[in-house]
Protein backbone atom coordinates (compact mmCIF):
# COMPACT_ATOMS: atom_id res chain seq x y z
CA UNK A 1 0.00 0.00 0.00
CA UNK A 2 0.93 3.71 -0.86
CA UNK A 3 0.67 4.81 2.91
CA UNK A 4 2.75 4.39 5.45
CA UNK A 5 1.56 3.10 8.50
CA UNK A 6 1.73 6.24 10.35
CA UNK A 7 -0.52 8.08 8.13
CA UNK A 8 -2.47 5.05 7.83
CA UNK A 9 -3.13 5.40 10.99
CA UNK A 10 -3.75 8.56 11.44
CA UNK A 11 -6.65 8.22 8.43
CA UNK A 12 -8.23 5.53 10.53
CA UNK A 13 -8.64 7.42 13.69
CA UNK A 14 -10.07 10.83 11.57
CA UNK A 15 -13.13 9.01 9.90
CA UNK A 16 -13.81 6.06 12.87
CA UNK A 17 -11.70 5.06 15.80
CA UNK A 18 -11.03 8.81 17.05
CA UNK A 19 -14.41 10.27 14.85
CA UNK A 20 -14.96 13.98 16.05
CA UNK A 21 -18.77 13.37 16.30
CA UNK A 22 -18.61 9.38 17.95
CA UNK A 23 -15.52 9.35 20.11
CA UNK A 24 -14.79 13.32 20.63
CA UNK A 25 -18.65 14.10 20.39
CA UNK A 26 -17.39 17.35 19.64
CA UNK A 27 -19.02 20.17 16.50
CA UNK A 28 -22.19 19.15 17.46
CA UNK A 29 -23.71 22.61 17.26
CA UNK A 30 -22.91 23.03 13.57
CA UNK A 31 -23.88 19.19 12.92
CA UNK A 32 -27.45 19.56 14.36
CA UNK A 33 -28.18 22.87 13.24
CA UNK A 34 -27.09 22.41 9.13
CA UNK A 35 -28.37 17.99 8.97
CA UNK A 36 -31.61 18.80 8.21
CA UNK A 37 -31.28 17.46 4.79
CA UNK A 38 -27.86 15.89 3.20
CA UNK A 39 -26.98 18.51 0.56
CA UNK A 40 -26.92 21.07 3.91
CA UNK A 41 -24.68 17.78 5.02
CA UNK A 42 -22.45 18.28 2.25
CA UNK A 43 -22.09 21.67 2.08
CA UNK A 44 -21.10 22.46 5.69
CA UNK A 45 -19.13 19.07 5.67
CA UNK A 46 -17.34 20.34 2.60
CA UNK A 47 -16.74 23.64 3.94
CA UNK A 48 -14.88 22.21 7.31
CA UNK A 49 -13.11 19.91 5.16
CA UNK A 50 -11.11 22.66 3.46
CA UNK A 51 -10.98 24.85 6.84
CA UNK A 52 -9.54 22.49 9.32
CA UNK A 53 -6.96 21.17 6.55
CA UNK A 54 -6.04 24.55 6.29
CA UNK A 55 -6.19 25.44 9.67
CA UNK A 56 -4.10 22.41 10.90
CA UNK A 57 -1.45 22.93 8.06
CA UNK A 58 -0.95 26.11 9.62
CA UNK A 59 -1.07 26.04 12.86
CA UNK A 60 1.72 23.24 12.33
CA UNK A 61 4.23 25.27 10.79
CA UNK A 62 3.94 27.88 13.07
CA UNK A 63 4.05 25.87 15.89
CA UNK A 64 7.48 26.46 16.69
CA UNK A 65 6.87 30.18 17.23
CA UNK A 66 3.85 29.80 19.54
CA UNK A 67 4.80 29.57 23.34
CA UNK A 68 2.60 27.32 24.74
CA UNK A 69 0.94 29.86 27.96
CA UNK A 70 -0.67 31.78 24.95
CA UNK A 71 -0.93 28.94 22.78
CA UNK A 72 -5.04 28.90 22.72
CA UNK A 73 -5.42 32.73 22.05
CA UNK A 74 -3.50 32.46 18.85
CA UNK A 75 -5.13 29.26 18.20
CA UNK A 76 -8.28 30.88 17.97
CA UNK A 77 -6.83 34.64 15.82
CA UNK A 78 -5.68 31.73 13.21
CA UNK A 79 -8.86 29.91 12.79
CA UNK A 80 -11.12 32.88 12.91
CA UNK A 81 -9.12 34.85 10.79
CA UNK A 82 -8.73 31.58 8.01
CA UNK A 83 -12.27 31.52 8.51
CA UNK A 84 -13.08 34.81 7.50
CA UNK A 85 -10.66 34.89 4.36
CA UNK A 86 -12.61 32.33 3.14
CA UNK A 87 -16.15 34.19 3.75
CA UNK A 88 -14.74 37.19 2.12
CA UNK A 89 -13.39 35.23 -0.86
CA UNK A 90 -15.93 32.56 -1.25
CA UNK A 91 -18.26 36.00 -1.30
CA UNK A 92 -16.42 37.88 -3.89
CA UNK A 93 -15.59 35.52 -6.10
CA UNK A 94 -18.21 32.30 -5.89
CA UNK A 95 -20.51 34.33 -4.81
CA UNK A 96 -23.62 31.59 -5.93
CA UNK A 97 -21.40 28.63 -4.04
CA UNK A 98 -21.56 31.65 -1.45
CA UNK A 99 -24.99 31.91 -1.38
CA UNK A 100 -25.30 28.29 -0.19
CA UNK A 101 -21.99 27.70 1.35
CA UNK A 102 -22.44 31.28 3.00
CA UNK A 103 -23.97 30.03 6.28
CA UNK A 104 -22.18 27.51 6.74
CA UNK A 105 -18.83 29.20 6.97
CA UNK A 106 -19.50 31.48 9.56
CA UNK A 107 -20.55 28.46 11.18
CA UNK A 108 -17.34 27.05 11.24
CA UNK A 109 -15.58 29.28 13.58
CA UNK A 110 -17.88 27.92 16.32
CA UNK A 111 -16.64 24.28 15.96
CA UNK A 112 -14.46 23.42 18.20
CA UNK A 113 -12.91 20.59 16.79
CA UNK A 114 -10.70 22.71 14.71
CA UNK A 115 -9.73 24.06 18.35
CA UNK A 116 -9.01 20.27 19.52
CA UNK A 117 -7.37 19.44 16.72
CA UNK A 118 -4.99 22.65 16.89
CA UNK A 119 -4.42 21.28 20.37
CA UNK A 120 -4.38 17.66 20.46
CA UNK A 121 -2.83 17.40 16.77
CA UNK A 122 -1.38 19.94 14.93
CA UNK A 123 0.81 21.66 17.33
CA UNK A 124 2.71 18.63 18.08
CA UNK A 125 3.35 17.19 14.66
CA UNK A 126 4.93 18.02 11.39
CA UNK A 127 3.36 19.88 8.60
CA UNK A 128 2.54 16.72 6.39
CA UNK A 129 0.92 14.94 9.33
CA UNK A 130 -0.91 17.79 10.50
CA UNK A 131 -2.48 18.30 6.67
CA UNK A 132 -3.44 14.76 6.56
CA UNK A 133 -4.31 14.64 9.67
CA UNK A 134 -6.69 17.35 9.25
CA UNK A 135 -7.94 15.93 6.13
CA UNK A 136 -8.77 13.06 7.69
CA UNK A 137 -11.12 14.51 10.64
CA UNK A 138 -12.30 16.63 8.15
CA UNK A 139 -13.71 13.52 5.95
CA UNK A 140 -15.06 12.09 9.06
CA UNK A 141 -17.14 15.28 9.88
CA UNK A 142 -17.98 14.69 6.15
CA UNK A 143 -19.06 11.18 6.37
CA UNK A 144 -20.85 11.59 9.66
CA UNK A 145 -23.05 14.80 8.30
CA UNK A 146 -23.89 13.54 5.39
CA UNK A 147 -25.21 9.95 6.92
CA UNK A 148 -27.15 12.33 9.44
CA UNK A 149 -28.65 14.35 6.80
CA UNK A 150 -29.51 11.59 4.19
CA UNK A 151 -31.21 9.96 7.38
CA UNK A 152 -33.08 12.87 8.84
CA UNK A 153 -34.06 13.98 5.01
CA UNK A 154 -35.34 10.69 4.65
CA UNK A 155 -37.40 10.17 7.31
CA UNK A 156 -38.54 13.19 7.25
CA UNK A 157 -39.79 14.03 3.75
CA UNK A 158 -39.05 10.71 1.55
CA UNK A 159 -36.38 12.39 -0.41
CA UNK A 160 -32.64 12.42 -0.80
CA UNK A 161 -29.75 14.69 -1.56
CA UNK A 162 -32.90 17.69 -2.14
CA UNK A 163 -31.01 20.55 -3.92
CA UNK A 164 -27.87 19.23 -4.55
CA UNK A 165 -28.02 20.52 -7.75
CA UNK A 166 -28.13 24.31 -6.66
CA UNK A 167 -24.71 22.92 -4.44
CA UNK A 168 -22.97 21.06 -6.89
CA UNK A 169 -24.15 22.53 -10.42
CA UNK A 170 -26.75 20.99 -12.73
CA UNK A 171 -24.76 17.61 -13.52
CA UNK A 172 -25.32 16.32 -10.07
CA UNK A 173 -29.14 16.76 -10.45
CA UNK A 174 -29.00 13.13 -10.76
CA UNK A 175 -28.55 12.63 -7.17
CA UNK A 176 -31.48 13.90 -6.23
CA UNK A 177 -34.26 10.72 -6.12
CA UNK A 178 -37.37 10.39 -3.91
CA UNK A 179 -36.81 7.14 -1.77
CA UNK A 180 -40.41 7.10 -0.63
CA UNK A 181 -43.05 8.37 -3.13
CA UNK A 182 -45.91 10.00 -1.94
CA UNK A 183 -44.85 10.24 1.26
CA UNK A 184 -46.50 12.44 3.93
CA UNK A 185 -43.61 13.64 6.18
CA UNK A 186 -42.65 13.04 9.41
CA UNK A 187 -42.11 16.61 10.59
CA UNK A 188 -39.91 16.11 13.97
CA UNK A 189 -37.17 14.90 11.87
CA UNK A 190 -36.03 17.99 10.13
CA UNK A 191 -36.94 19.60 13.77
CA UNK A 192 -33.39 20.09 16.21
CA UNK A 193 -34.97 17.18 18.27
CA UNK A 194 -35.04 14.71 15.49
CA UNK A 195 -31.34 15.52 15.01
CA UNK A 196 -30.49 14.41 18.20
CA UNK A 197 -32.71 11.51 18.06
CA UNK A 198 -31.16 10.35 14.26
CA UNK A 199 -27.46 11.11 15.30
CA UNK A 200 -28.16 8.78 18.87
CA UNK A 201 -29.25 6.05 16.82
CA UNK A 202 -26.47 6.16 14.51
CA UNK A 203 -23.79 6.09 17.47
CA UNK A 204 -25.37 3.20 18.46
CA UNK A 205 -24.32 1.37 15.62
CA UNK A 206 -21.20 2.51 15.67
CA UNK A 207 -20.82 1.48 18.82
CA UNK A 208 -22.63 -2.11 18.26
CA UNK A 209 -20.51 -2.90 14.85
CA UNK A 210 -17.05 -1.73 17.15
CA UNK A 211 -18.15 -4.43 19.72
CA UNK A 212 -19.19 -6.78 16.33
CA UNK A 213 -15.26 -6.32 15.67
CA UNK A 214 -13.83 -6.22 19.15
CA UNK A 215 -15.33 -9.95 19.78
CA UNK A 216 -13.72 -11.32 16.53
CA UNK A 217 -10.81 -9.61 16.74
CA UNK A 218 -8.55 -12.60 16.34
CA UNK A 219 -9.36 -13.35 13.02
CA UNK A 220 -9.04 -9.39 11.84
CA UNK A 221 -6.03 -9.31 12.49
CA UNK A 222 -5.06 -11.84 10.61
CA UNK A 223 -6.98 -10.50 7.64
CA UNK A 224 -4.66 -7.05 7.96
CA UNK A 225 -1.64 -9.40 8.06
CA UNK A 226 -2.47 -10.57 4.42
CA UNK A 227 -3.02 -7.32 3.25
CA UNK A 228 0.06 -6.09 4.63
CA UNK A 229 2.18 -8.53 2.61
CA UNK B 1 18.24 48.20 -10.22
CA UNK B 2 21.66 45.68 -10.40
CA UNK B 3 22.47 43.10 -7.10
CA UNK B 4 26.17 44.03 -6.55
CA UNK B 5 28.33 41.30 -4.94
CA UNK B 6 28.02 43.33 -1.20
CA UNK B 7 24.12 43.51 -1.19
CA UNK B 8 24.03 39.60 -2.19
CA UNK B 9 26.17 39.16 0.67
CA UNK B 10 23.99 41.39 3.36
CA UNK B 11 21.42 39.27 1.60
CA UNK B 12 22.73 36.03 2.22
CA UNK B 13 23.71 36.97 5.55
CA UNK B 14 20.11 38.45 6.55
CA UNK B 15 19.03 35.00 5.31
CA UNK B 16 21.29 32.74 7.87
CA UNK B 17 20.45 34.88 10.49
CA UNK B 18 16.82 34.85 9.62
CA UNK B 19 17.20 30.86 9.78
CA UNK B 20 18.92 30.66 12.73
CA UNK B 21 16.06 32.44 14.19
CA UNK B 22 13.56 30.40 13.31
CA UNK B 23 15.60 26.89 14.02
CA UNK B 24 13.39 24.86 16.72
CA UNK B 25 16.58 24.85 19.30
CA UNK B 26 16.55 28.75 19.09
CA UNK B 27 12.88 29.35 19.52
CA UNK B 28 12.43 26.79 22.40
CA UNK B 29 14.91 29.05 24.23
CA UNK B 30 13.07 32.18 23.77
CA UNK B 31 9.23 30.68 23.73
CA UNK B 32 9.37 31.01 27.82
CA UNK B 33 10.40 34.86 27.71
CA UNK B 34 7.44 37.11 28.29
CA UNK B 35 8.72 39.30 26.23
CA UNK B 36 8.71 36.71 23.43
CA UNK B 37 5.16 35.43 24.28
CA UNK B 38 4.01 38.96 24.01
CA UNK B 39 5.77 40.55 20.81
CA UNK B 40 4.69 36.48 18.90
CA UNK B 41 0.62 37.95 20.43
CA UNK B 42 0.99 41.12 18.65
CA UNK B 43 2.73 39.70 15.58
CA UNK B 44 0.32 36.96 14.85
CA UNK B 45 -2.57 40.24 15.67
CA UNK B 46 -1.08 42.29 13.19
CA UNK B 47 -0.74 39.71 10.56
CA UNK B 48 -4.26 39.16 10.86
CA UNK B 49 -5.17 42.64 11.04
CA UNK B 50 -3.48 43.73 7.76
CA UNK B 51 -4.87 40.33 6.25
CA UNK B 52 -7.94 41.01 6.95
CA UNK B 53 -7.81 44.45 6.38
CA UNK B 54 -6.23 44.21 2.97
CA UNK B 55 -8.56 41.22 1.74
CA UNK B 56 -11.62 43.65 3.07
CA UNK B 57 -10.17 46.69 0.61
CA UNK B 58 -9.92 44.32 -1.98
CA UNK B 59 -13.00 42.25 -2.00
CA UNK B 60 -15.26 45.08 -1.08
CA UNK B 61 -16.45 45.77 -4.58
CA UNK B 62 -16.80 43.18 -5.97
CA UNK B 63 -19.20 41.95 -2.90
CA UNK B 64 -21.11 44.91 -3.36
CA UNK B 65 -21.61 44.55 -6.97
CA UNK B 66 -22.72 40.60 -6.09
CA UNK B 67 -24.75 42.06 -3.19
CA UNK B 68 -26.74 44.91 -5.77
CA UNK B 69 -26.83 42.17 -8.51
CA UNK B 70 -28.76 40.03 -6.14
CA UNK B 71 -30.93 42.88 -5.07
CA UNK B 72 -31.82 43.78 -8.71
CA UNK B 73 -32.95 40.19 -9.15
CA UNK B 74 -35.31 40.17 -6.19
CA UNK B 75 -36.52 43.77 -7.41
CA UNK B 76 -36.85 42.48 -11.14
CA UNK B 77 -39.25 39.74 -9.76
CA UNK B 78 -41.73 42.45 -8.03
CA UNK B 79 -41.74 44.69 -10.81
CA UNK B 80 -42.22 44.00 -14.34
CA UNK B 81 -39.35 45.16 -16.57
CA UNK B 82 -41.49 47.42 -18.85
CA UNK B 83 -42.48 49.21 -16.31
CA UNK B 84 -39.49 51.10 -16.00
CA UNK B 85 -36.39 52.59 -18.26
CA UNK B 86 -33.73 53.54 -14.88
CA UNK B 87 -31.88 52.24 -12.50
CA UNK B 88 -34.10 51.62 -9.63
CA UNK B 89 -30.84 51.34 -6.85
CA UNK B 90 -30.06 54.88 -8.12
CA UNK B 91 -33.59 56.20 -7.75
CA UNK B 92 -34.31 56.04 -3.84
CA UNK B 93 -36.07 57.85 -1.33
CA UNK B 94 -35.90 57.52 2.45
CA UNK B 95 -39.27 57.36 3.84
CA UNK B 96 -39.87 56.69 8.30
CA UNK B 97 -41.91 53.74 8.78
CA UNK B 98 -41.37 53.59 12.55
CA UNK B 99 -45.45 53.18 13.08
CA UNK B 100 -46.07 50.88 10.09
CA UNK B 101 -44.23 47.93 12.43
CA UNK B 102 -42.75 46.79 9.18
CA UNK B 103 -39.12 46.21 10.97
CA UNK B 104 -37.29 49.35 10.49
CA UNK B 105 -37.82 52.79 11.53
CA UNK B 106 -37.31 53.84 7.88
CA UNK B 107 -37.97 52.27 4.68
CA UNK B 108 -35.41 52.80 1.40
CA UNK B 109 -38.17 52.59 -1.33
CA UNK B 110 -37.14 52.14 -5.04
CA UNK B 111 -38.74 54.07 -8.02
CA UNK B 112 -39.75 52.85 -11.18
CA UNK B 113 -39.54 55.50 -13.61
CA UNK B 114 -40.72 55.35 -17.25
CA UNK B 115 -39.58 58.68 -19.25
CA UNK B 116 -39.37 60.17 -16.33
CA UNK B 117 -42.60 59.66 -14.53
CA UNK B 118 -42.64 56.85 -11.78
CA UNK B 119 -44.72 53.93 -12.97
CA UNK B 120 -44.39 51.65 -10.10
CA UNK B 121 -42.46 51.33 -6.01
CA UNK B 122 -40.65 48.42 -4.77
CA UNK B 123 -39.32 48.01 -0.77
CA UNK B 124 -38.47 45.53 1.45
CA UNK B 125 -40.29 45.24 4.62
CA UNK B 126 -40.12 42.89 7.54
CA UNK B 127 -42.94 40.49 9.24
CA UNK B 128 -41.10 41.21 12.76
CA UNK B 129 -43.82 38.59 14.16
CA UNK B 130 -43.65 35.49 12.41
CA UNK B 131 -44.07 31.93 13.72
CA UNK B 132 -40.15 31.92 14.63
CA UNK B 133 -38.72 35.20 13.91
CA UNK B 134 -38.87 37.81 11.25
CA UNK B 135 -39.88 37.14 7.98
CA UNK B 136 -37.98 39.52 5.29
CA UNK B 137 -40.08 39.92 2.09
CA UNK B 138 -40.14 42.72 -0.84
CA UNK B 139 -43.16 44.23 -2.06
CA UNK B 140 -43.98 45.67 -5.88
CA UNK B 141 -46.49 48.50 -6.04
CA UNK B 142 -47.74 50.13 -9.10
CA UNK B 143 -49.06 53.84 -8.72
CA UNK B 144 -52.42 52.82 -8.07
CA UNK B 145 -51.56 51.16 -4.98
CA UNK B 146 -52.12 47.41 -6.31
CA UNK B 147 -49.56 44.96 -5.58
CA UNK B 148 -47.37 43.89 -8.51
CA UNK B 149 -45.68 41.19 -6.82
CA UNK B 150 -44.60 39.93 -3.59
CA UNK B 151 -41.74 37.63 -2.20
CA UNK B 152 -40.25 36.71 0.58
CA UNK B 153 -36.25 37.45 0.76
CA UNK B 154 -35.71 35.07 4.15
CA UNK B 155 -37.26 33.52 6.94
CA UNK B 156 -36.84 30.81 9.58
CA UNK B 157 -40.57 29.18 9.25
CA UNK B 158 -40.87 25.68 10.08
CA UNK B 159 -40.14 23.13 7.14
CA UNK B 160 -42.50 21.49 5.33
CA UNK B 161 -45.57 23.76 6.99
CA UNK B 162 -44.70 27.19 6.93
CA UNK B 163 -42.27 27.37 4.48
CA UNK B 164 -44.96 27.48 1.43
CA UNK B 165 -44.76 31.66 1.99
CA UNK B 166 -41.12 30.89 -0.87
CA UNK B 167 -42.60 30.60 -3.72
CA UNK B 168 -40.11 27.89 -4.79
CA UNK B 169 -42.06 25.62 -2.21
CA UNK B 170 -45.93 26.87 -3.29
CA UNK B 171 -47.70 29.74 -5.35
CA UNK B 172 -49.32 31.23 -2.19
CA UNK B 173 -47.50 33.71 -2.72
CA UNK B 174 -48.88 34.59 -6.29
CA UNK B 175 -52.15 35.64 -4.24
CA UNK B 176 -51.31 38.81 -3.56
CA UNK B 177 -51.19 40.11 -7.10
CA UNK B 178 -53.84 42.58 -8.33
CA UNK B 179 -55.18 43.16 -4.31
CA UNK B 180 -54.93 46.77 -2.98
CA UNK B 181 -56.62 48.86 -0.23
CA UNK B 182 -59.36 49.70 -2.23
CA UNK B 183 -60.24 46.69 -4.00
CA UNK B 184 -60.03 44.50 -0.74
CA UNK B 185 -61.76 45.65 2.15
CA UNK B 186 -60.03 45.50 5.55
CA UNK B 187 -61.38 42.62 7.25
CA UNK B 188 -60.53 40.53 3.88
CA UNK B 189 -56.47 41.50 4.33
CA UNK B 190 -56.98 38.28 6.50
CA UNK B 191 -56.47 34.44 5.99
CA UNK B 192 -59.64 32.60 5.31
CA UNK B 193 -59.65 31.10 9.14
CA UNK B 194 -60.37 34.95 10.40
CA UNK B 195 -62.75 35.74 7.72
CA UNK B 196 -60.41 36.85 5.00
CA UNK B 197 -59.32 36.32 1.58
CA UNK B 198 -56.09 34.36 1.73
CA UNK B 199 -55.68 30.73 2.36
CA UNK B 200 -53.70 29.32 5.22
CA UNK B 201 -51.52 26.31 5.35
CA UNK B 202 -52.57 23.34 7.15
CA UNK B 203 -50.93 23.04 9.90
CA UNK B 204 -49.45 26.67 9.75
CA UNK B 205 -51.98 29.46 10.13
CA UNK B 206 -49.77 32.06 12.04
CA UNK B 207 -46.88 32.01 9.00
CA UNK B 208 -49.35 33.08 6.19
CA UNK B 209 -51.55 35.73 9.11
CA UNK B 210 -48.64 37.87 9.75
CA UNK B 211 -47.49 37.74 6.27
CA UNK B 212 -50.26 38.85 5.22
CA UNK B 213 -50.85 41.53 7.55
CA UNK B 214 -47.18 42.97 6.97
CA UNK B 215 -48.28 43.29 3.77
CA UNK B 216 -51.14 45.03 4.33
CA UNK B 217 -48.97 47.31 6.69
CA UNK B 218 -46.93 48.13 3.68
CA UNK B 219 -49.82 49.13 1.93
CA UNK B 220 -50.71 51.35 4.70
CA UNK B 221 -47.66 52.99 4.21
CA UNK B 222 -48.04 53.82 0.66
CA UNK B 223 -51.07 54.68 1.03
CA UNK B 224 -50.37 57.25 3.43
CA UNK B 225 -47.15 58.43 1.79
CA UNK B 226 -48.25 58.55 -1.67
CA UNK B 227 -46.76 62.01 -2.35
CA UNK B 228 -43.49 61.47 -1.09
CA UNK B 229 -43.33 58.16 -3.07
CA UNK B 230 -44.70 59.17 -6.57
CA UNK B 231 -42.81 62.33 -6.41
Amino acid sequence: MFLSENYRKIALEGIWNNNIVFSQNLALCPLLAVTGTATNGLGMGLATLVVITASNGLISLCRHLIPADCRIPIFVLLIATLVTLVDFLMNAWAHELYKVLGLFIALIVTNCALLGRAESFAYKQPVKESLWDGFMMGMGFLLVLVALGAAREISASGTLFANASVLLGESFKFLEVTIIDDYHGFLLMALPPGGFIMLAFIIVGKRLIDSALANRKVPVQTVVAVVEE
Amino acid sequence: MKLTPAHREKIAALLAYLNRWLAPDHLATLRPKLAFQTGILAGFSLIASVLLGVTNCTTQDSIQQRLDEDLKSSLAEVVPANLYDNDLLQDTVIIPSAKYNIGSAQTLVYKAKKAGEVTAVAFKFTAPDGYSGAIDMIIGIDRDGKILGVRVLSHKETPGLGDKIELAKSPWILSFNGFSLDNLSPEKWAVKKDGGQFDQFAGATITPRKSVQATQRSLQLFQDEKDTFLK
